[in-house]
């Protein structure tokens, strides 16, 4: 559902575009979750970012396919109304929106821009207390300011939250495992799986650990450096990885 | 002589007219720059007030000057909105006696080559009056919102307690802000505070509420009504404090961005 093809990007920064991404190829199909890690500058939030279609980061060869449809071609919102979902690896706060205004103006947008009616404000509140529960996120921090004054644990399920109330088709989650205690990691780990595993849905999880791998087992381990990807295998990968580190790739891999 | 003074036409050498519009100064009627309403709110008492400046389809440059007294142990409030132009002011002096509040909220929202402005002069003239004025500007297209907050404090007037805030968001290259806190204090026992930003909405905001379906007008409106939601948190009236927000929200609608 999703296709990857020879995918080249260059970012933005002070020095002039710095090319990130050279020639990236990676499928992933209905039904299947796949796990990306790498070292620390390989390119995986980049990925994640040029998905997500945030601007500053530009594809310079290659194409991305989306059920059939450019997903390149398409607004960053209009990516979420198609049933793209990014998890972000910092989640931002938004002083002064709360996260059930936002959540709710959020899906209905998505909800109109699909041609579907708008859920009413019971409706939301009865689906946001679903999934606020699913992820042991307390109502009344759905009821604050988007983020603002979360803990790290607690930005990473109100992730998890916004994506059981978006109920998306495809989830990139960068990094969601990250700044999570034991116990979080196990309930955003069943949360995922709660949410996603569907045979009508796909996963991509960028990581650099195996411990959310134990919650959220991948049919597909690849292993991302300088911008492409170097090895693919099965779940038995991430574990061999773990024990050996990036220096099992040889020489130029790790950072 | 001093009558001449008074009936002077001022221009934008004067401190308190430095942002207004020099067109607007050289040729507006002299009743737009010299009259002064007036209001007295009686001991104990609370008047609260709201004005919606410029929402009529092409309304022409115009001053609103109030001079207040409010007497001991009273209350003023007043919450203006400036959605028009070509150059819109509000000018507020208010006098507080012993214990008595001001609280102001202002909002100026506008684009194209709108001049609109807030101008205050708050007196402590008695001990233990408090004030407190939050002014929001939301900008684009050439347009520019200023507040000019002057507090002035005199010698017996202990226990003042007064704070102002302005904080401006420009959504365009172009568009502007201004703002000159002025206090002067002659008691030595008082709070004053005073704070001010100018910036632009935040990017890596704008792409978060992207990313979970929001398009850029629907994620903007949502982040200029927390923005202003500052200027009306005062509002005791719940319906009241709403209908201020979306008649404002309503303008923002103009920008084509």
């Amino acid at each position: 559902m999703l296709e990857i093809t020879n995918l080249h990007a260059q970012v933005a920064s002070a020095d002039g575009p710095k090319q990130i991404l050279n020639g990236l190829t990676l499928s992933v199909g209905a039904g299947e979750v796949h796990a990306i890690m790498g070292p620390n500058g390989a390119g995986k939030s980049t990925l994640a970012y040029v998905l997500g279609g945030r601007p500053g980061y530009e594809v310079t060869a290659g194409s991305v396919t989306f059920c059939g449809q450019d997903l390149l071609a398409m607004e960053p919102h209009e990516r979420a109304a198609a049933g793209f979902f990014l998890g972000f690896q910092y989640p931002v706060e938004i002083p002064g929106v709360s996260n059930v205004q936002f959540l709710r103006e959020a899906l209905n947008s998505q909800r109109q821009q699909r041609g579907e009616e708008p859920l009413s404000g019971g409706e939301f509140l009865k689906l946001a207390k679903e999934k606020a529960g699913l992820l042991k996120l307390d109502m009344d921090m759905l009821k604050r300011p988007v983020n603002v004054g979360f803990s790290g644990g607690e930005k990473k399920r109100n992730e998890m939250v916004q994506m059981g109330i978006l109920d998306p088709k495809f989830a990139v989650l960068d990094e969601t495992d990250s700044g999570l205690d034991i116990d979080a990691l196990r309930i955003v780990g069943e949360g995922i799986n709660a949410i996603m595993r569907d045979p009508q849905k796909g996963v991509l999880l960028i990581t650099h650990y195996q411990r959310l791998l134990d919650y959220v087992q991948p049919g597909h381990v690849h292993i991302l450096a300088k911008g492409r990807i170097v090895k693919s295998g099965g779940p038995d990968l991430a574990l061999e990885l773990e024990r050996e580190g990036y220096e099992m790739l040889g020489e130029g891999v790790a950072a | 002589m001093s009558e001449a003074a008074t009936l002077r036409r001022p221009t934008t050498r004067d401190e308190d007219w430095r942002y207004a519009d020099p067109q607007f100064l050289a040729e507006a009627p002299m009743a737009y720059l010299a009259e002064w309403g007036e209001i007295a709110v009686a001991p104990g008492e609370t008047i609260c007030d709201n004005i919606r400046l410029g929402d009529g389809a092409s309304a022409p440059g115009a001053t609103v000057r109030q001079r207040v007294h409010v007497g001991k142990g009273g209350r003023f409030e007043y919450f203006a909105t400036i959605v028009g132009g070509p150059y819109l002011r509000i000018e507020l002096e208010v006098t507080l006696e012993e214990g008595a509040h001001f609280e102001f909220g202002g909002v100026t929202l506008g684009g194209d080559s709108k001049r609109q402005e807030f101008v205050t002069r708050v007196i402590h003239a008695e001990p233990g009056a408090t004030s407190n004025q939050v002014v929001r500007a939301v900008q684009w297209g050439q347009s520019t919102g200023n507040f000019l907050g002057r507090i002035e404090v005199v010698r017996d007037a202990q226990k003042t307690d007064a704070a102002q805030n302005f904080r401006a968001i420009l959504l365009e290259k172009g568009a502007s802000a201004n703002t000159k806190p002025e206090l002067e204090i002659f008691a030595d026992d008082v709070k004053c505070a005073h704070g001010a930003a100018i910036g632009a909405l935040d990017e890596t905001t704008a792409f978060y509420m992207a990313a979970r379906g929001l398009p850029p007008q629907a994620a903007r409106r949502l982040l200029v009504r927390a923005f202003i939601a500052d200027a009306f948190a005062a509002v005791g009236d719940e319906a009241l404090r709403e209908s201020l927000l979306e008649g404002a929200l309503a303008h923002l609608e103009e920008a084509a961005l």
